[in-house]
């Protein structure tokens, strides 16, 4: 006994060569599909890992744009406004709180950095306080400074390599001609740890003339703790934004999901792209076995048969293809990433793709519904054949 | 032969083509009675009607008028239309149909084009059909190979083979040695007389061939859309 689908499988096999080519159709469209979701999944995971190895719940900064806030954070930027250091016990008294880190942030335009020069970012932070916050940043060479008042700096792993610092070197800050000794290189973290530079809180307010001021001060609550009751308690503080890190990510996200529309819309091209492939493929044969499929009913296949023979073809066309293509994401995954990263540098930190057995599955059910609808005419125009339209085109 | 049972019966079947404005009668008022066992050839020059009186004689095609009876049962009756799914199933119940180009699906073997039709229909009792016929119709050597490694008169018997699978009480053949040189023709009609005479088989055999038609038990020639029993001893 042979079975529909063996019959539809060896139909395919009579045209190779335009098999593989719509095959190689739905599995580039596939791929496409599962590395552009995939990238959404990778980005949305990465900024989540991002926000949540910032290593506190809130943020208390100077009046001003929430995002602005979140962003300086996140990479560092320009605009900073000040707050002054009193808020620490201010904030550290209330019950609720567990830890406080107080940051001065600073952003210096450094011509040697790149090739026409760029931002960077130093951190003024405590190291006892910080490393209490941050307990998984760990030493690639030396430690942490010596002296709250040191010209000392510590080096994120990405810092460092851009530079070609050792522990030891000297670094200097443009604009303020003041050089700091390099005392420590971190390990790579994976958050924007890597690419930032810490000095002393206390030399931080001296070169950047910020005495007794700090950009931003982190804060860890106590567990069990209401997040968002203390937050509205902390906004009875003067002149102070309170920036929950879920909301942070919470507004990024749905900035990112203006992104994701576009990112679909541009998948959805590409499916429709080889969803016009699969139906010229399939009508194509139909059109050229018109008298076999006529000849098919006289031996008493049933309209039914016939449709299901072509749906069947095109199944299996795009079955073999969506795996391909959901193999070849998966292969070529590191490289598309590197690829994003190269096109956005500002993207998060760790994997950009990140394809799992959800989207693999989702992606071929997907490829199935749309090799379903793409046989419909096909299938349905070749069911409509009628036998003696076949026999007369023989005698023709 | 089983001559007191009614095979086919048709009454006064036209079948009318339309060209423009103007009407073709390709069968004009053709009455014809085959009885169960019989082996019947048409032959005829071409635009005679022949294929058409045996599409319409296969369930092919409705006639314009006129009333067929298949095994006692009334198909067509004074131009009643029969939607294509009823005529598929009444074919794939009675018929067998062999053409001149074979038809057989190149990317399948010799034994899976014989199974083909049991994919879409199966009567009961016909699982070992296939090697049953290819056995008969000295094919069985042949079970494996596709039919691109086959002679033409070796695809004719497969595609015989093919129409009987499903044990078809009339078997219809159009041309069935056309593409066919003069020995495998005689074989492959030998194979018809073998089919007919061991199993009882009715068969209608349309034919060019006036020299392969008379190995029929029933000789008839189609003229302008009529047909007329030839005295074969003329």
């Amino acid at each position: 006994m042979i079975t529909t689908f063996q019959v539809a499988y060896k139909n395919l096999l009579r045209k190779r060569m335009r098999s593989l080519l719509t095959l190689v159709g739905i599995a580039l469209s596939a791929w496409v599909l599962v590395s552009l979701l995939g990238f959404n999944n990778g980005y949305e995971t990465a900024l989540n890992k991002d926000i949540d190895d910032m290593g506190f719940q809130l943020m208390i900064m100077a009046k001003g744009c929430p995002y602005e806030a979140a962003t300086m954070m996140l990479k560092g930027g320009t605009g900073l406004k000040y707050m002054k250091e009193s808020i620490i016990n201010d904030v550290t008294k209330e019950p609720e709180v567990e830890k406080t880190t107080p940051i001065l942030m600073a952003a210096v335009f450094d011509p040697n950095k790149g090739e026409s020069g760029g931002i960077a970012a130093y951190f003024g932070v405590e190291p006892k306080s910080f490393t209490q916050m941050k307990t998984f940043l760990t030493f690639r060479q030396g430690g942490w400074f010596t002296d709250e008042n040191s010209y000392e700096a510590v080096m994120g792993y990405e810092a460092a390599e851009l530079e070609q610092r050792e522990v030891g070197d000297m670094i200097l800050i443009p604009e303020k001609n003041v050089q700091f000794k390099v005392v420590g290189i971190l390990n790579r973290a994976g958050t924007q740890d890597d690419g930032t530079i810490y000095v002393p809180l206390k030399t931080a307010q001296k070169v950047f003339s910020r005495p007794d001021e700090i950009t931003t001060l982190g804060i860890k609550v106590k567990k069990g703790i209401d997040s968002t009751r203390f937050e509205e308690k902390m906004y009875q503080l003067p002149d102070v934004q309170v920036v929950s890190l879920a909301e942070v990510k919470q507004t990024i996200m749905k900035l990112i999901s203006t992104a994701k529309v576009m990112v679909l819309s541009i998948a959805m091209i590409a499916i429709l792209i080889a969803m016009v492939g699969v139906i010229n493929t399939i009508l194509m044969s139909v059109h050229e076995r018109f008298q076999e499929i006529g000849i098919l009913k006289t031996i008493g296949a049933m309209p039914w048969d016939i449709f299901k023979l072509i749906w069947i073809e095109t199944l299996i066309l795009c079955a073999i293809g969506g795996v391909l293509g959901i193999g070849l994401a998966l292969i070529l995954s590191k490289v598309t990433g590197i690829l994003i990263r190269y096109i956005m540098p500002y993207a998060p930190s760790g994997g950009l793709i990140l394809i799992d057995l959800k989207l693999v599955l989702m992606t071929m059910a997907a490829i199935l519904c749309i090799g379903l609808l793409s046989g419909l005419y096909p299938a349905w125009k070749a069911g409509r054949i009628r036998p003696l339209e076949a026999i007369r085109s023989e005698i023709g | 032969m089983s001559q007191n049972i009614i095979a086919i019966e048709a009454e006064n079947l036209i079948k009318v083509y339309l060209r423009g404005s103007e009407k073709i009668p390709a069968v004009n008022d053709v009455t014809l009675r085959i009885n169960k066992g019989d082996f019947i050839s048409i032959i005829g020059p071409s635009g005679s009607g022949k294929t058409t009186l045996v599409n319409l004689l296969g369930c092919l095609d409705n006639p314009t008028s006129g009333v067929l009876y298949l095994s006692g049962r009334l198909i067509f009756n004074k131009g009643k239309r029969l939607p294509e799914r009823e005529l598929t199933k009444i074919r794939r119940e009675i018929y067998g149909y062999v053409f001149q180009n074979f038809y057989l699906i190149p990317t399948l073997t010799v034994m899976e084009n014989v199974m083909l039709p049991l994919t879409f229909y199966r009567k009961p009792g016909t699982e070992n059909e296939a090697v049953k016929l290819l056995q008969l119709l000295g094919m069985e050597h042949r079970k494996d190979h596709l039919p691109g490694q086959i002679s033409g008169g070796e695809m004719q018997r497969v595609a015989i083979a093919r129409a009987m699978v499903n044990r078809p009480e009339v078997l219809l053949a159009d041309e069935p040695t056309g593409n066919l040189d003069t020995k495998r023709s005689s074989e492959i009609v030998q194979v018809l007389k073998e089919l007919n005479s061991n199993i009882d088989l009715t068969i209608i055999m349309v034919t060019h061939n006036q020299e392969l038609a008379r190995c029929a038990g029933r000789m008839f020639e189609m003229k302008d859309g009529q047909i007329f029993q030839i005295d074969r001893k003329s």
